[in-house]
């Protein structure tokens, strides 16, 4: 471990090129310099992930939750290189100015670009997966999932993720897409002998890879009509196509955006979500809505803003269409969970991820306007995406974590299983309340009301007022299931019967919440509880990952332009 | 009088209001944590309960203190002004009272604190929680707390006082919202009657007026993005440039950008249209108000005092302080539609109250209420829409006016509810052998009852009579353009809708006060007494309704009373009729600052008018009337 840190520290010196390089630079430029320092944050992700794959071999089983401190640690330190990367950026895999056939004088076209938007990418992937290794410690030990994998291929999905953004030419933009997907669908299915898990591995699986198919179809497409793979070279190649490739580009371009469009549950690639979510362990559902959709959108973004935008009049028109059907689908579906059905409360999250993807994708059609201009400008309007996916972010591991506690109490996880919760846990009942209000985004959850402002402002400052009226729309019915899933919160918990898990003895919705408020309460109801209530605490990660959350979500309440400066050119 | 009351110097007028919206919130964080040693109290919740009187009192000395150092002199100069850039996509720390929002500001302010002392007094008594002699630990006591009434209380107060007196319109919506969590709360868990009709009543609120406010933020930001930024006053020199198509008058220090691009005649249409609907649900207005009359019968009595005294006031003073200034082209086009859909709303309101009246409909007193207060909202709505200075006043003056008066309706009817059990107006009366007969049985309450009644129809010498005066004097001579003979006929609807209330308002007093006459028809009797809207069970008190009606009384309540209702006994001839407890001193407390209010106003209207009238001028430049 010394030798590898002695030999990032040397070359991480801000030389941009290896030694090795310097020797060969004088005579040919045909050999690609690759500096550490752009890279370093999802490569120490990944390495952490192989050191802890390793470290699980040398650790005895009643050790194995080092591992986990161990993941935390390595992510991190993953984030320690970001500040110095949001100050100077940087740029890697570049192509030397001789193998690049049309620069005019540019900027050297490079493959891994560190600028503003992936720095600000990586920083919410990096801290999701450290709210989300916070939230899988429970689980990890009460679920008997294998440690030592399971850290690897969390840390793996998070290199991966944390290396979309930056990338700057298909191919390793799908690379890194794949290095994010492909541990997914071995997370989603890490439960062993759990048909239920098997099979939403199974549905995420396929339907990912048929993605990922046309994807790499639209690419071969792309390259055949513009030469290159470079997402700048893509973009002036689409703007000179030869005229008989020019209905092959615009397909071309269609059929790139579905690998991404499926990992960030835009409809109609959204089928998968409901049933691989509640099928997976909790922490993985909420890593997946967080992180795979960041992953998604970003290369979405990247694609639209850095690779088309000379056709912004076919996406631009296409993605607001798909805003508006995905955020419509998903507020419409989750109006339907039933309080009483099992898993009821993550299926519910799952159906709000699909609406709060149609909200993400709202800033990306506004950008179309601008698209054709200077890419800063885009990417201001993109700003109102990024905001929203950082609180977004915080707001939804937070409620996945209290949604995780309520979970390994057993009993099915449904919504009625949260009645009375600020009963047992004032503090976890009032976080998830909070939560839930952001995503509502409405006060006191000031930065989700707040970053639905940027978002609502983008759309309208660019000619998008029929997209703002449907949203507007959408977040009156989105309000309908978080407020009556806050509102149980508070309802008094149901005298216990013993049986009362099953959701057998009372209609949950708040329609049922009669006589408990009055006076009936005197015949010694207080002091009746469902069996496993009391005492059980809050695990600590768990907690710890329900403070964090709620910190930051109030942190950005009270300062919102931490994130909301992303919206005025800070991507650039 | 050219200086203020109170010299206060430069900064502290600031401060005080910054204070002022700032504190309730920061109240009720604290409320939610355990009370500290010193401060105990006799029990958690009258802890926390005491916490949250001390809190608005604070507030509203803080209100007073501040009014009295406002400049009367030039109340169209904004004062007490804070401008603090806060975010990126457009929010400023923007904050500062003038004529049109001082009295809103402190009415608000005193509403809140009278309904914390009422609900200091009440609470523990008529409230679900288990807090006085129940389980010690009140967290986790079953059922709502005081100290989440306290929290939301608080947090509900800080978004009015906000919503009062910021000038950028992105904070404002942002208030506009703060107020729908907290009382959705207050109606879902403190509400009366419980059961699935206060959680209907609540979803209902919440989600019809997050539609209003969603539609007024289309409106918001079609006007900012079109504009230049969120500031009012920026956006309202750059509308008034738009108007008279000269130089900007009063452009304000932003000056040259802002002037130079009033905003279009389209987008300003728009942005009426948007916002005004909006604006609309929370006024409310016809027919967009069927939100109001189940909110206001489920909801506490608290929550339907600060529901009904000041929520709706927001609805009005954005169209006052919004869209008249920054978009007086799309006012103008709009104006004449608001007009009739206003008095179509003041006829309505008052034909449903008469409806409720109706002795044999099993009214509710408090949706009795809540009508009155979509017909007196009709009057607003109307002197806004003349678009000249006595109408616009004259509505302003009719918000401050039906704030304390409908305020001290809610709080009397609430009292009515606690002392008999019923609010159901046929109960109350007498119809089915028990009825309320203030009068007789708690006469000053009745006293103020009819002091509330008649107040609300509009007597001259109480506040309610100047606003629909100057309303109503506006429409017969409306601004130029707006074809005056559909506001002469909007001005007679509107006065005809006067006498209406003047019936129904009088009905209630007599049936409530005094009782029904004795029966004739049995079988309306029984009739009536199957539909009763459901309450708790009555005051085992039997009444005698006063009048020589009363030899041929008791014969016929006997039978329809077992068979319906076996809860209301029927009452032997000439049987003691107990009598109900009349004002206490906690309501004596609560509602004399009202009472007082209403007849200063009421006698002495300069004390409004002289407030608001400069303030107006501002924002209808143009205007000679």
């Amino acid at each position: 471990m010394t030798g590898l840190a002695g030999q990032l520290t040397e070359l991480a010196g801000g030389a941009p090129h290896a030694p090795a390089l310097s020797m060969a630079s004088a005579a040919s430029a045909t050999v690609q310099s690759i500096a550490l320092r752009p890279m370093a944050p999802p490569l120490i992700a990944a390495l952490a992930g192989l050191a802890v794959l390793v470290l699980d071999l040398f650790l005895p089983a009643h050790r194995k939750g080092l591992l986990a401190a161990a993941a935390g640690a390595g992510l991190l330190a993953a984030l320690l290189p970001l500040p110095s990367l949001a100050a100077q950026h940087g740029a890697t895999f570049c192509l030397p100015a001789s193998a690049q056939g049309h620069g005019h004088g540019r900027p050297p076209l490079c493959g891994y670009a560190a600028d503003g938007f992936t720095v600000a990418v990586q920083l919410l992937v990096l801290g999701a997966a450290f709210l989300t290794v916070l939230l899988s410690c429970t689980a990890v030990r009460t679920q008997r999932l294998p440690p030592g994998e399971y850290w690897f291929l969390l840390l793996s999905a998070t290199a991966g993720a944390a290396l979309v953004p930056a990338c700057r030419d298909l191919v390793s933009l799908v690379i890194a897409l794949e290095v994010a997907s492909l541990p997914a669908f071995a997370l989603v299915g890490l439960r062993r002998g759990s048909r239920r898990s098997a099979e939403a591995a199974l549905k995420f699986f396929l339907t990912s890879v048929t993605a990922t198919a046309v994807t790499l179809l639209g690419a071969g497409f792309l390259y055949a009509a513009t030469g290159t793979l470079e997402l700048h070279g893509i973009a002036h190649g689409l703007a000179h196509t030869d005229p008989r490739l020019h209905r092959l580009a615009t397909a071309a371009l269609v059929l790139t955006f579905a690998g991404f469009a499926v990992k960030a549950a835009v409809v109609p690639f959204h089928f998968w979500v409901p049933d691989s979510y509640v099928g997976a362990p909790v922490p993985v559902a909420g890593f997946l809505s967080v992180v795979g959709k960041t992953a998604g959108l970003s290369g979405l973004i990247l694609l639209a803003v850095y690779a088309f935008p000379t056709r912004s009049a076919v996406w631009g028109p296409l993605i607001a269409v798909l805003a508006a059907v995905t955020m419509t689908a998903g507020n419409t579906a989750a109006l339907r969970q039933r309080a009483r059905l099992p898993y009821g409360a993550v299926r519910l999250l799952s159906w709000s991820s699909v609406g709060q993807a149609g909200y993400l994708l709202v800033p990306l059609a506004a950008a179309a306007d601008d698209a054709g201009h200077a890419t800063g400008r885009a990417l201001a309007s993109v700003g109102a995406t990024v905001a929203y996916l950082l609180m977004y972010a915080a707001v939804n591991l937070g409620a996945f974590a209290v949604v995780a506690h309520v979970a390994s109490r057993g009993g099915g996880n449904r919504l009625t299983d949260y009645r009375g919760l600020y009963a047992e846990h004032p503090a976890a009942a009032l976080a998830l309340a909070f939560f839930l209000l952001c995503l509502a985004g409405l006060p006191p959850g000031f930065i989700g009301l707040f970053a639905k402002l940027a978002i609502f402002d983008t759309a309208v400052r660019h000619g998008l007022g029929w997209l703002a009226a449907v949203m507007a729309a959408n977040v009156v019915v989105a309000l309908y299931y978080y407020l009556r899933w806050t509102a149980l919160l508070f309802q008094p918990a149901p005298l216990a019967t013993g049986r009362l898990r099953t959701g057998t003895a009372h209609n949950g919705a708040p329609h049922g919440g009669t006589s408990h408020a009055g006076a009936g309460e005197d015949d010694g109801g207080a002091g009746e509880r469902p069996a496993e209530a009391p005492g059980v605490r809050i695990s600590r990660p768990l907690a710890a990952a329900i403070g964090l959350s709620a910190a930051a979500a109030v942190a950005l309440s009270l300062d919102p332009d931490l994130v909301l400066t992303y919206t005025t050119g800070g991507l650039r | 009088m050219t200086a203020p009351v109170l010299p206060l110097g430069s900064t502290a007028p600031q401060t005080l209001l910054l204070c002022a919206v700032a504190l309730p919130l920061l109240g009720s964080l604290t409320a939610l944590l355990p009370a500290p040693p010193g401060l105990r109290g006799r029990s958690p919740g009258q802890a926390v309960l005491r916490h949250g009187v001390l809190v608005t009192g604070a507030v509203l000395a803080l209100a007073v203190v501040l009014a009295l150092g406002f400049d009367h002199g030039h109340p169209e100069r904004m004062q007490a002004r804070t401008d603090l850039p806060w975010s990126s996509i457009g929010i400023s720390f923007d904050f500062g009272v003038d004529g049109v929002s001082l009295p809103l500001f402190v009415l608000t302010a005193l509403l809140t604190f009278l309904c914390a002392v009422y609900g200091y007094f009440t609470l523990p008594r008529g409230s679900a929680s288990a807090e006085s002699g129940g389980a010690p630990e009140s967290g986790s006591a079953p059922g709502p707390t005081p100290r989440a009434f306290v929290a939301l209380l608080l947090l509900l107060e800080s978004g009015m006082l906000a919503a009062f007196s910021t000038l950028n319109l992105l904070l404002f919506f942002v208030a506009f919202e703060m107020v729908l969590i907290p009382m959705y709360f207050l109606i879902a868990f403190w509400g009366r009657p419980e059961g699935p009709a206060r959680w209907a009543a609540a979803w209902k609120f919440v989600l019809y007026t997050q539609l209003g406010s969603m539609l007024l933020l289309l409106g918001i930001l079609l006007l900012g993005s079109k504009g230049c930024g969120y500031d009012v006053l920026d956006l309202a020199g750059s509308g008034q440039a738009g108007a008279s198509g000269g130089t900007g008058h009063g452009a304000g220090a932003a000056g040259g950008g802002c002037a130079a691009r009033p905003l279009g005649h389209g987008v300003q249409l728009l942005a009426v249209l948007a916002a005004g609907a909006g604006l609309a649900v929370k006024t409310p207005m016809w027919p967009l108000h069927s939100w109001l009359p189940d909110a206001h019968t489920a909801a506490p009595t608290v929550g339907s005092v600060l529901l009904a005294g000041v929520l709706l006031k927001m609805g009005t003073y954005g169209f006052v302080r919004i869209l008249l200034p920054l978009a007086p082209h799309g006012m103008h086009v709009v104006a004449p539609y608001l007009a009739a859909l206003a008095a179509v709303g003041i006829v309505y309101g008052s034909l449903a109250c008469l409806a409720l009246a109706r002795r044999g409909a099993a009214g509710d007193l408090k949706r009795l209420v809540a009508y009155s207060s979509v017909g007196h909202m009709g009057f607003v709505l109307l002197g806004i829409s003349t678009l000249t200075r006595t109408g616009v006043n004259g509505a302003l003056f009719a918000n401050i006016a039906h704030g304390l008066v409908t305020g001290l309706l809610f709080f009397l009817v609430g009292a009515l509810k606690e002392r008999t059990g019923s609010t159901d107006l046929d109960t109350l009366a007498g119809s089915a052998g028990s009825g309320a007969a203030l009068y007789g049985r708690a006469p000053r309450l009745g006293g103020l009852l009819a002091f509330g009644a008649v107040a609300s129809l509009g007597l001259p010498g109480l506040a309610g009579f100047w606003g629909e005066m100057l309303a109503l004097l506006g429409a017969y001579h409306p601004a130029d353009g707006l074809g005056r003979p559909g506001y002469l006929v909007f001005m007679a609807v509107g006065g005809l809708g006067t006498l209406l209330t003047a019936g129904y308002l009088l009905v209630v007093v007599r049936r409530v006060c005094m009782g029904d006459p004795a029966e004739q028809h049995p079988a309306a009797e029984g009739e009536s007494a199957e539909r009763k809207s459901g309450s708790e069970p009555e005051s085992p008190e039997s009444t005698k309704p006063p009048g020589p009606a009363e030899p041929a009384e008791p014969a016929e309540p006997a039978e329809p009373a077992e068979p319906a209702q076996p809860r209301v006994p029927a009452p032997p001839f000439g049987a003691a009729k107990g009598a109900l407890p009349d004002v206490r001193g906690f309501e004596y407390a609560a509602w004399t600052p009202l009472v007082a209010l209403t007849l200063v106003a009421g006698l002495w209207p300069a004390l409004l008018l002289g407030l608001s009238s400069p303030a107006v001028q501002q924002l209808l430049p143009g205007v000679s009337r």
